[in-house]
């Protein structure tokens, strides 16, 4: 990356009580690009997205090490009055179910403009204006007569426009979406990210997009970066990932998917689970399941290798 | 192959604040014995209510169902139970459909009780065999099913559904609550089984990529009716209905050999109290003619290469 990372995440480790959560993450997203952080339940990733915001709850969740540095700034140093300054404004986010996010006893109209009255100082009247045109932007026509509505009036697809709405209310420099589509529809799925797509043009917006969903990130995300049991494994733009797989892990993933397979056809699986954080040896923590695996493989630590196609493996594909 | 099931001009509303859910609103398919019929559609389409409903977990407000050439829309609640040794079904969520205060052992056998079958010794050694067809260890029985993951949860919840050696399995959104990678062993669970004992399956869910591996044929529901029905290669490589093609068209793909020309639909599914006159889908179908709002274009048979077709769309 030639300028200046918008979001440096460098060596962070993250433990809930005892059990540690993250280790030795470390990532970056440029200004207006869009990473994509996929893994299974578990792995990680939403953990992450909470730690960039310090929004995990303390305790149990505890920093170990590492730094987040946003726009040069950590936000581990931050006082909550600065995080409170930051959260809103210049990052946005929104979650998986628009429902609970949603406060169901104010409208949507005075959801979407506390965040412009707190951030910008509006008053209520130019905060009114304001959010009629966001509500326009995101898709919610008519929109003057959409202000006064409650979420659970709206449907699901509609509440996820909102909760965009909210996000972007400030025009954030960063958006992170934590399972954005997950409970739409595939039909209004694509209607989701095919405006988050736009605005994020628009906007000159980056986005940190944290999903389970393989195919949303082949489509949506610039880069991808791989998450297994609490590290990063594998990192690379996403059509030499999907093209190219080289980690067994993403590689056994992508096998699986019975998108990837002729109809019919027996699944290759990948065996037994995950282990849990006390089960964890010394190594690779993929390689009991890992079909490649070779001695070294459960005794030393694969070390993450350099951009632009980064990966812990000894036995690469 | 003989017909297993068949389901005529069913019909399953709910009363809902003073209002009328056709949730499924006229429905027909047949399903040969052994063979495996997907049911695809998104939320609301009526996909789960026309599973239960075949049940008679929720009765049908109107049409026929015949399950080896009777109609059990007329049998009484007892005559019904005893038919349900045939019928099966395992639900998405294994954790809420297993009693967490029983044993696994416990929930597997629980069928051969009710339906008074064997003695304590045979049931014993059938729960022990089932087990081991669902790939469970040996020692599973004497345990909780908390103790086990969500995939093995949906391992137990296929073992009790299989005890009894039903002809129809109804599989409801069986792998969607599971990661990628149990998915796929779930999935050839359930493939391998069917082959194994010869079972016929309604398989509902909302992913189109479960589905195709899974299916022999394919019905596209939505708002309450079937829109397209036909074998899965049909379906997938030259879908019909313009809202199967939208439907097809919405799903990422990490191959991007595979990704087709999306077509964006506006809004979302209207509300099944009050339906668009004609073709439900008339409101969003890039397609739409005058006469689609007006008459309610019916499933006809469409011959093709690769055989019938059946599409409920004016176009064709």
């Amino acid at each position: 990356m030639s300028e200046a990372p918008l979001l440096a995440v460098e060596n962070l480790s993250v433990a809930m009580g005892a059990t540690p959560v993250l280790e030795d993450v470390s990532f970056q997203i440029a200004p207006g690009e869009t990473l994509g952080l996929v893994g299974e339940s578990g792995c990680g990733k939403s953990v992450t997205a909470l730690s960039v915001m310090r929004l995990l709850p303390n305790p149990p969740g505890k920093f170990l090490g590492g730094r987040i540095l946003f726009d040069g700034t950590d936000m581990l140093s931050l006082d909550i009055a600065a995080l409170r300054a930051i959260r809103g404004d210049r990052i946005g986010m929104i979650f998986q179910e628009p429902m609970t996010s949603l406060n169901p006893v104010y409208t949507i109209g005075d959801q979407i403009g506390e965040s412009l009255i707190v951030h910008r100082g509006m008053n209520g009247s130019a905060a009114r204006t304001e959010t009629a045109k966001l509500l326009d932007l995101v898709g919610i026509p008519a929109a003057r007569n959409q202000l006064d509505r409650y979420p659970h009036e709206l449907s699901g697809g509609q509440r996820q426009r909102v909760m965009i709405a909210i996000a972007l209310a400030c025009r954030p420099k960063l958006l992170i979406a934590d399972e954005p589509t997950t409970a739409l529809d595939v039909t209004v799925q694509a209607q989701i990210l095919d405006l988050i797509g736009r605005l994020r043009v628009e906007l000159g917006m980056a986005v940190l997009l944290i999903t389970h969903d393989l195919g949303v990130v082949a489509e949506f995300c610039d880069r991808v970066a791989v998450m297994y049991a609490g590290r990063i494994v594998e990192e690379a733009p996403s059509a030499e990932l999907f093209r190219n797989p080289r980690h067994r892990y993403t590689e056994a993933l992508l096998h699986t998917m019975p998108a990837a397979n002729p109809p019919g056809r027996k699944l290759p699986s990948i065996s037994g689970t995950v282990p849990a954080p006390a089960d964890r040896g010394a190594g690779c923590i993929f390689a009991a399941r890992c079909r490649f695996a070779i001695p070294r493989c459960s005794t030393d630590l694969p070390p993450l290798t350099e951009p632009p196609h980064r990966l812990r493996c000894w036995n690469p594909a | 192959m003989s017909t297993l099931l068949e389901v005529t001009d069913v019909a399953t509303y709910y009363a809902a604040q003073g209002a009328t859910i056709r949730a499924v609103d006229g429905v027909s398919f047949t399903l040969a014995g052994g063979e495996v019929l997907g049911i695809v559609g998104e939320s609301g389409c009526g996909k789960s209510t026309l599973g239960r409903t075949v049940l008679r977990l929720v009765e049908p407000t109107a049409g026929s169902i015949r399950f080896l050439g009777e109609d059990i829309t007329k049998l009484d609640r007892r005559a019904m139970v005893r038919r349900r040794r045939n019928m099966q079904v395992v639900f998405q969520d294994p954790f809420g459909s297993l009693n967490p205060r029983h044993r696994v052992g416990e929930i597997v056998v629980e069928p051969l009780e009710v339906h008074g079958i064997g003695d304590a010794r045979s049931r014993e050694a059938r729960v022990s065999e089932l087990l081991a067809l669902v790939g469970l260890p040996p020692d599973a029985a004497g345990r909780y099913p908390h103790e086990f993951s969500g995939g093995q949860r949906q391992r137990i919840a296929i073992a009790r559904a299989l005890v009894l050696e039903p002809k129809l399995l109804i599989a409801d959104e069986p792998v969607s609550a599971l990661d990628v990678s149990i998915q796929s062993q779930i999935i050839n669970l359930l493939a391998e089984l069917r082959v194994r004992l010869g079972l016929a399956m309604l398989f509902i869910s909302h992913d189109l990529s479960v589905i195709r591996h899974v299916s022999d044929r394919i019905a596209v529901m939505y708002l309450g009716r079937i829109v397209e029905i036909a074998s899965t290669s049909e379906i997938f490589d030259s879908p019909s209905h313009p809202y199967t093609q939208a439907l097809l068209s919405a799903v990422p793909h990490t191959d991007p050999a595979r990704r087709r020309e999306r077509i964006l639909l506006s809004g979302e599914m209207p509300d099944p109290a009050h339906p668009p006159s004609g073709c439900a889908f008339h409101t969003r179908c890039r397609h739409a003619m005058p006469r689609c709002s007006g008459g309610r274009p019916l499933l006809t048979s469409r011959p093709t290469q690769a055989g019938p077709r059946e599409v409920a769309c004016y176009l064709y």
